[in-house]
C-alpha cells in the first residue's frame, strides 16, 4: 500500500515537472556553445603561444607547460579578486570554467566570502570547499589507476 | 463537522498603523524606486559583514515602523520577524538591541504574511496593543548560504531568481493613530485612509516534487493556488472581491504557472489578468538581470510594506489580499535528494 | 596548424562543459569533476595521450587535462613502485597544485568580495 503511495506520488511530481517545464524558457543552447567554443578555444591557443614563448626561451617542454598552467591559475584567481572573473564567466560560460582557470576561481571564490570568518577555518577551510572534491577525485582515481597498472605489471601484463 | 477552515477572521480588525521597508542598492534601480522609504547607496550599509548588514535593514525598519506610529520602544509588546539564515541570525541580533519581546519566525520567504498573522492574532486577541512586525533577506548572505560564492563563475539557468536585499516592517495597533495625511509632489497634502487586517489564510505545505533550487517559482506555485483557493471557499469571494491579488515571490515562471493553474480551477480569466501580479516580477526592470525575477523575505515584504500599504493608505487600492510564498528547503535538503516544499499564507486588508 | 589543432580540441572540450551545465541540472563543482575523472580514465586507457599530442595546451590545459597530468604521472611511477605511484600523480600537478593554493590564499586575504554590480 505504501508503495503504491509511493510510486503514485512519484507519478504526480513528474507530471508537474513536465507541466512547470512549458512555462520554463530554455537555456540558449546554440548561443552559449558557441561562445564556450569560441572562448575556450581562444584561451587554449593564447595558452599554446605562451607555452611557445617558454620553449623558445631555453625551458623544457614539461617546464614550459607548468609554467603556463601557474600563468593562467595566477590570471584568474587575480581577476576573482577584483570581482572581474564571474562577470566574465557569465558570458563566457564553460569558455572559462572548463579550463584550468575556473578551478582556480572555485578556491578563491568560497575563501574570498569567508574572510570574515578567520583567516584560518574561514579562508583556509573555504578555499577547498568547491575544489576539494575535485581534487580529492582527481588524486584519488589517479592512485587507483596507478595500482592497477603497477599490479598489472608485476603480473608481468603491462 | 465539515472542512477544517483554514481562514481567521478578525474582529477587532488590527489597524497597520505605519510601515516602513527598504530597498537595496539593485532594488532602488528597480521598478519600485518611489515606493520605498529608503533605498541604499551600498548594500553592505556601512557594516563589515553582509550579516549585519542585514540587520541593520531590518532593525532600521523596525524602529522607523515604531516611530512613524508614534511609539516609543517600551510600547511595543511583541516584535515578530524572520529572515532567511540559519538560526535567524538578522532577527535575533536585530532583537538583542532592541529590548521587545520577540518572537523569531521561519516561513522561508513566507516570513512577511506569517508574522502578519500571528501579529494580527495577537493584537486581535487584545495580548498586546501594539505588535511590530518585519522580515528581511540579502542578495549576499542568502546567495553564499544557499547556492554559491558571489565571485564564483557560473551561469544562472533562466529558472533562477535573485534574492532581493530588501527590508519591510509594519505597526499593528488596536486603534489607529498613524500619520493622517501625507504631503504630495505637488505640495498638497491627501488624506490618508486607515489600513486594517481583516483576515488571514494559514497555508498549508504543498511538495509538487520539485527538486531543483533553481526551480523556485514552479515549486511554491502549488502551495499560493491551495491556499488562495481555500481562502476563497472559507470567505465564499470570488476574485473580484479584491482590487489586487499579490503573491510574494513566484518570479515570472510561476506567476505564468500560477495564471493557468487558476483558469484551470475554473476562476475567471479576466479577473486573473486584472487583478493579480506577483512581487518578484514587480520589484526588478526585465533589463535588470535577475532572469525568473525576485525572491527572498524582503521581496515581499518591502513590497507589502512600500507599494501596497502606500497605495491602501492613499485610498488607492481598497481591499488587497497579500500572499507571501516560502520554498521550506534547507542547506542539506537539496543533497539528501528531498524535493521543496512549498508555502503560502493570505492576509487580506482592507483600507477604509 | 598547432594553434588551430589547440583551438579546436581546447573548444570542443568546452563545448563538452557547457552542453553539461546547461542540459543536465549538474551544478558547477560536480561537472567540473565530472571532467578531472575523465581525464583519469582516458588517459588510463591511453586514450588521452594522443589527444594532447596532437593539440598540445588545448588538451592540457581545460581540466581533463588535469586529471589526464594526475594519471600520467602515477603511471610513470610504476617502475618506483608503491610509492611511485602513491606520489607520482601529485608530483606531476605539483605546480598547479601549489601555486593555486598559496596565491589562491593570498588572493583571498587581498580582496573582498563584491556585491551586485
Amino acid at each position: 500500500m505504501d508503495k503504491k503511495k509511493q510510486i503514485e506520488k512519484k507519478d504526480i511530481s513528474k507530471a508537474y515537472s513536465k507541466y512547470a517545464d512549458r512555462f520554463t524558457p530554455k537555456p540558449k543552447y546554440f548561443k552559449n556553445i558557441i561562445k564556450a567554443f569560441v572562448i575556450g578555444g581562444a584561451l587554449c591557443a593564447a595558452a599554446m603561444w605562451l607555452e611557445n614563448k617558454f620553449i623558445a626561451s631555453g625551458n623544457s617542454q614539461e617546464d614550459a607547460s607548468a609554467y603556463v598552467v601557474i600563468i593562467l591559475i595566477m590570471a584568474a584567481q587575480l581577476l576573482t579578486g577584483l570581482g572581474v572573473f564571474d562577470t566574465i564567466a557569465k558570458h563566457a560560460g564553460a569558455g572559462v570554467i572548463v579550463p584550468i582557470t575556473g578551478f582556480a576561481n572555485s578556491m578563491v571564490a568560497p575563501a574570498l566570502e569567508y574572510k570574515k570568518e578567520g583567516v584560518v577555518l574561514g579562508v583556509g577551510g573555504k578555499l577547498f570547499s568547491l575544489a576539494g572534491p575535485v581534487l580529492v577525485c582527481g588524486i584519488t582515481s589517479s592512485i587507483l589507476v596507478g595500482l592497477i597498472y603497477l599490479m598489472l605489471d608485476k603480473l608481468g601484463i603491462g | 463537522m465539515g472542512r477544517k477552515r483554514q481562514t481567521i477572521f478578525f474582529e477587532n480588525k488590527p489597524y497597520i498603523s505605519s510601515a516602513y521597508s527598504i530597498g537595496g542598492k539593485k532594488e532602488g534601480d528597480g521598478p519600485l524606486r518611489k515606493w520605498f522609504d529608503m533605498c541604499l547607496n551600498d548594500d553592505t550599509f556601512g557594516e563589515k559583514t553582509w550579516e549585519k548588514a542585514e540587520s541593520k535593514m531590518l532593525k532600521t525598519a523596525m524602529t522607523e515602523a515604531l516611530r512613524r506610529g508614534g511609539r516609543s520602544v517600551e510600547e511595543a509588546g511583541a516584535m515578530l520577524s524572520g529572515d532567511l539564515l540559519n538560526q535567524l541570525m538578522s532577527s535575533s541580533f536585530m532583537a538583542r538591541d532592541m529590548h521587545i519581546p520577540f518572537l523569531g519566525m521561519y516561513g522561508a520567504c513566507s516570513t512577511m504574511t506569517e508574522s502578519l498573522i500571528l501579529g494580527s492574532v495577537l493584537v486581535d486577541g487584545r495580548y498586546s496593543d501594539d505588535v511590530v512586525i518585519g522580515a528581511s533577506s540579502h542578495y549576499c548572505t542568502a546567495e553564499r548560504q544557499f547556492r554559491m560564492p558571489l565571485e564564483h563563475g557560473n551561469q544562472r539557468p533562466p529558472s533562477a531568481q535573485w534574492t532581493a536585499t530588501a527590508a519591510g516592517a509594519m505597526l499593528l495597533s488596536s486603534c489607529g493613530r498613524g500619520e493622517a495625511a501625507e504631503a504630495i509632489d505637488d505640495g498638497s497634502y491627501i488624506e490618508l485612509r486607515d489600513v486594517r487586517v481583516e483576515a488571514g489564510t494559514i497555508g498549508k505545505v504543498i511538495d509538487a516534487g520539485v527538486k531543483d533550487a533553481n526551480q523556485m517559482g514552479s515549486a511554491m506555485t502549488p502551495a499560493a493556488v491551495d491556499t488562495l483557493l481555500n481562502h476563497m471557499e472559507d470567505t465564499g469571494r470570488d476574485l473580484d472581491h479584491y482590487d489586487l491579488i499579490l503573491t510574494g515571490d513566484l518570479g515570472f515562471i510561476g506567476k505564468d504557472i500560477m495564471r493557468d493553474l487558476l483558469e484551470g480551477a475554473g476562476l475567471n480569466k479576466a479577473d486573473i489578468e486584472t487583478r493579480y501580479d506577483d512581487c518578484g516580477t514587480m520589484i526588478y526592470e526585465s533589463q535588470q538581470d535577475v532572469h525568473s525575477g525576485g525572491s527572498g523575505c524582503g521581496c515581499s515584504a518591502s513590497t507589502f510594506a512600500g507599494y501596497v500599504y502606500k497605495k491602501m493608505r492613499r485610498g488607492e487600492l481598497d481591499r488587497v489580499l497579500i500572499m507571501s510564498t516560502g520554498a521550506l528547503l534547507s542547506t542539506i535538503s537539496p543533497f539528501q535528494g528531498e524535493s521543496i516544499p512549498g508555502i503560502a499564507h493570505a492576509v487580506s486588508l482592507v483600507s477604509e | 596548424m598547432d594553434y588551430v589543432w589547440a583551438f579546436i580540441v581546447g573548444g570542443a572540450i568546452c563545448v563538452v562543459g557547457q552542453i553539461l551545465m546547461d542540459a543536465t541540472k549538474l551544478t558547477t563543482p560536480r561537472v567540473l569533476v565530472i571532467l578531472v575523472l575523465s581525464g583519469v580514465i582516458l588517459q588510463a586507457l591511453q586514450i588521452y595521450q594522443p589527444i594532447v599530442d596532437l593539440a598540445g595546451t588545448g588538451a592540457r590545459v581545460p581540466l581533463p587535462g588535469f586529471g589526464y597530468n594526475l594519471a600520467k604521472g602515477a603511471i610513470e611511477g610504476v617502475p618506483q613502485g608503491l610509492l611511485g605511484v602513491i606520489t607520482g600523480g601529485v608530483k606531476a600537478a605539483a605546480g598547479g597544485i601549489s601555486i593555486a593554493i598559496g596565491w589562491g590564499y593570498l588572493m583571498a586575504l587581498i580582496f573582498n568580495p563584491k556585491s551586485v554590480r
